[in-house]
């Protein structure tokens, strides 16, 4: 017989679930669990500056290491300030364990000191949550909320701990076993032969992989089939380095921000193969004008997934890893030379356009000078808006898992917690962000965990002192009346990298940029890279919101 | 710029569906299932909830009109970790019918 405290038998179920690293901020309704915690001799703490920063450097290592992982939270504002990193992970699909401390037990419903209803205020934005009402509980609630985070289609859970429950007594005979994801439900067999078929039969066909793809670790078997069946293959931001960039038969991401070639070839497609992906608004425009003359089959894990946007003439239910080895052996061999070349044909007439690459003080120049120092063993992060969008478009990813940015949720700010995160599972590689000057306000007090934990993770940060996308919007589709985009007061932020701690290059000030970029990039530790850009730079081409993926401007 | 908002959808003139889902029984369920609904905008006409015999379960009724989106509705509350089954009934299912009279 075991006897312990609910908050010692919290700290035990997750070591047992092999989790080494925690991030997050104490207070004091979560006392007990910090107290557990700082007995735990397998356990690491992190503590991060913000909570939402606990949530995404929880989500970072989530992202590179593919399994769940956990922030702690106290209750009230500490819990609140997860929020965003949650519906984050949510929207990207990221298993992702959120504990909170709560008011204790007797106190919740009565207003109490940093008491508020997480549970009722993340039920949207969750796969499933908990609010534990008894230590005894957690034997089964820890594990559960681990199977619901990993099984299927991944995705965030939240559990919130009274702290009278996390001092409560707790006796039990055995420990539960450690979880690992459910097994997947049969495949459809009859739908994959339908759907072998259809390939078999198709005249231009075109691959389409999502986040599924990476979730799954299915990049070979993708990118298998696409050499087999000759499929010009596009991928979503998601799934950037699922198909390596230089690749024949990769045409890139598609989309608001997809070359022109790439959106005309999926005007053209006769037969769409969605695998893992969910047909969002910013990779398909207007959905009745996306893929006009095709033919659609839909592989997800989500059945609710199939039909939401787009109906799909063939739609498989299953792990996009285990669906696609099925598929495999029914694909013939095509070299499809008529429709490929048409395609080549298509990219040379409307290829990406990326002005000034010769100049590493441009927006496209640097990210590939950034590039040229590293190899696919780097990871990058990214936060959100004009540098997002360059660095998808411009930096040569060849791998899954390199790439990390905030898709479905946009989240600025998610950069650089993500990266301390993303060097915590992955010490020995080189972990860039790239950010903004709006972006990395928005979290810029992780430096001073980034700082302390000494991870070789690099900042570059691209400076046009605006809100680059917004900026953007309001000179193309509000008439040039710009407001609230552009920042009036300029913060030195190679001396705010001092002030926390870490090294500065202010690529504006060096003679030779490249040769600077390459020994800041290789040296340990920390670094923050600043660039000056210039505003007037866009990103082009760019799909009208709301408008056919066909009816783009610029580039 | 093109974006429009669409048009509200109007519900009342389709059939209604009687859904009957088995649920495990504490509290926050009803909090998750009311929810998805919501959201949407996706009018609920009735909702009837009592436990089964089996006090881990509970069962809930829902009355809701058929429009385009019910599938969609119906993989998304099947997707909830604590709803264990969904079935789906025709208007005439006398769940609804017999309850009528508490409410004239």
């Amino acid at each position: 017989m075991m006897e312990m405290s609910g908050a010692e038998l919290i700290v035990r179920l997750l070591e047992r679930q092999g989790i080494r690293t925690i991030a997050g901020i104490p207070g004091g309704a979560i006392l007990p669990l910090y107290d557990a915690l700082a007995a735990s001799t397998e356990i690491r703490h992190v503590l991060a500056r913000h909570e939402q920063g606990a949530g995404f450097i929880a989500q970072g290592m989530a992202r590179v290491s593919g399994r769940p992982e956990v922030c702690f939270a106290s209750s009230g504002p500490g819990a609140t300030n997860l929020v965003t990193a949650i519906a984050d992970a949510r929207l990207d699909s990221i298993p992702l364990i959120a504990i909170t401390g709560q008011v204790p037990l007797s106190m919740i419903g009565t207003d109490a000191f940093q008491e508020v209803d997480i549970y009722g205020m993340t039920v949207p934005v969750t796969k499933h949550n908990f609010l534990v009402r008894s230590a005894h509980e957690l034997l089964d609630v820890i594990p559960e909320a681990f199977r619901i985070a990993m099984s299927g289609r991944p995705g965030p859970v939240l559990v919130d701990v009274p702290k009278d429950v996390q001092n409560q007594r707790v006796r039990f005979e055995a420990w539960p076993q450690p979880v690992v994801a459910e097994p997947n439900r049969p495949l459809d067999l009859k739908a994959i032969e339908e759907a072998a078929q259809m390939i078999n039969d198709a005249e231009q066909p075109v691959l389409y992989l999502g986040g599924g793809v990476v979730h799954s670790g299915a990049s070979a078997l993708a990118v298998t089939l696409a050499e087999q069946a000759g499929l010009p293959t596009t991928t979503t931001l998601m799934a950037l380095g699922t198909m390596p960039s230089d690749h024949p038969l990769s045409i890139g991401m598609l989309g608001m921000h997809a070359a022109r070639y790439t959106n005309f070839v999926l005007e053209e497609a006769d037969l769409l193969i969605c695998v893992g992906a969910r047909f969002d608004d910013r990779a398909i425009g207007r959905a009745a004008q996306f893929c006009p003359r095709a033919r659609i089959i839909h592989i997800d894990i989500d059945p609710s997934e199939h039909n939401k946007i787009k109906a799909a003439h063939v739609a498989i239910q299953g792990d996009v890893g285990q669906v696609l080895e099925a598929l495999l052996p029914r694909i013939k061999v095509r070299l499809r030379k008529r429709w490929l070349s048409h395609v080549d044909s298509l990219k040379a007439r409307f290829p990406l356009q990326m002005p000034g690459l010769e100049d590493a003080r441009s927006h496209y120049g640097l990210i590939q000078a950034v590039a040229a120092c590293l190899d696919d063993d780097a990871i990058v992060t990214t936060d959100v808006g004009q540098h997002q969008m360059w660095v998808a478009q411009a930096y040569p990813f060849g791998r899954e898992r390199q790439w990390l940015t905030s898709g479905g949720l946009g989240t600025m700010g998610f950069g650089l917690p993500a990266a301390i995160g993303a060097a915590l599972a992955a010490p020995e590689r080189t972990v860039v962000c790239f950010s903004g000057d709006g972006s990395i306000k928005m979290n810029i007090q992780e430096l001073a965990t980034l700082a302390e934990e000494g991870l070789k993770v690099k900042i570059v940060l691209m400076n046009n002192q605006s809100l680059g996308l917004v900026y953007q919007q309001q000179n193309l589709f509000y008439g040039k009346r710009v407001f609230a985009s552009k920042y009036r007061g300029a913060p030195d932020f190679t001396k705010i990298a001092e002030g926390f701690g870490i090294q500065s290059l202010d690529l504006d000030q060096v003679q030779n940029p490249r040769a600077a970029l390459a020994q800041a990039l290789a040296a340990p530790g920390p670094c923050l890279i600043h660039a000056s850009i210039d505003r007037e730079q866009f990103v082009y081409p760019m799909v009208p919101p709301g408008a056919a993926n066909t009816e783009m401007i610029g580039g | 710029m093109i974006e429009q908002v669409a048009e509200p959808l109007q519900q009342s003139g389709f059939a209604k569906v009687v859904l009957e889902l088995d649920v495990n029984n504490h509290p926050g369920v009803m909090s998750h299932i009311c929810n998805l609904f919501a959201r949407r905008a996706f009018n609920m006409e009735g909702i009837l909830c009592m436990p089964m015999a089996d006090a881990g379960r509970s069962r809930i009724w829902l009355l809701v009109f058929e429009d385009q989106r019910l599938e969609q509705m119906i993989l998304q509350l099947e997707k909830l970790v604590d709803v264990l089954s969904v079935r789906r009934h025709g208007a005439e299912h006398e769940v609804f019918e017999r309850l009528e009279r508490f409410f004239h």
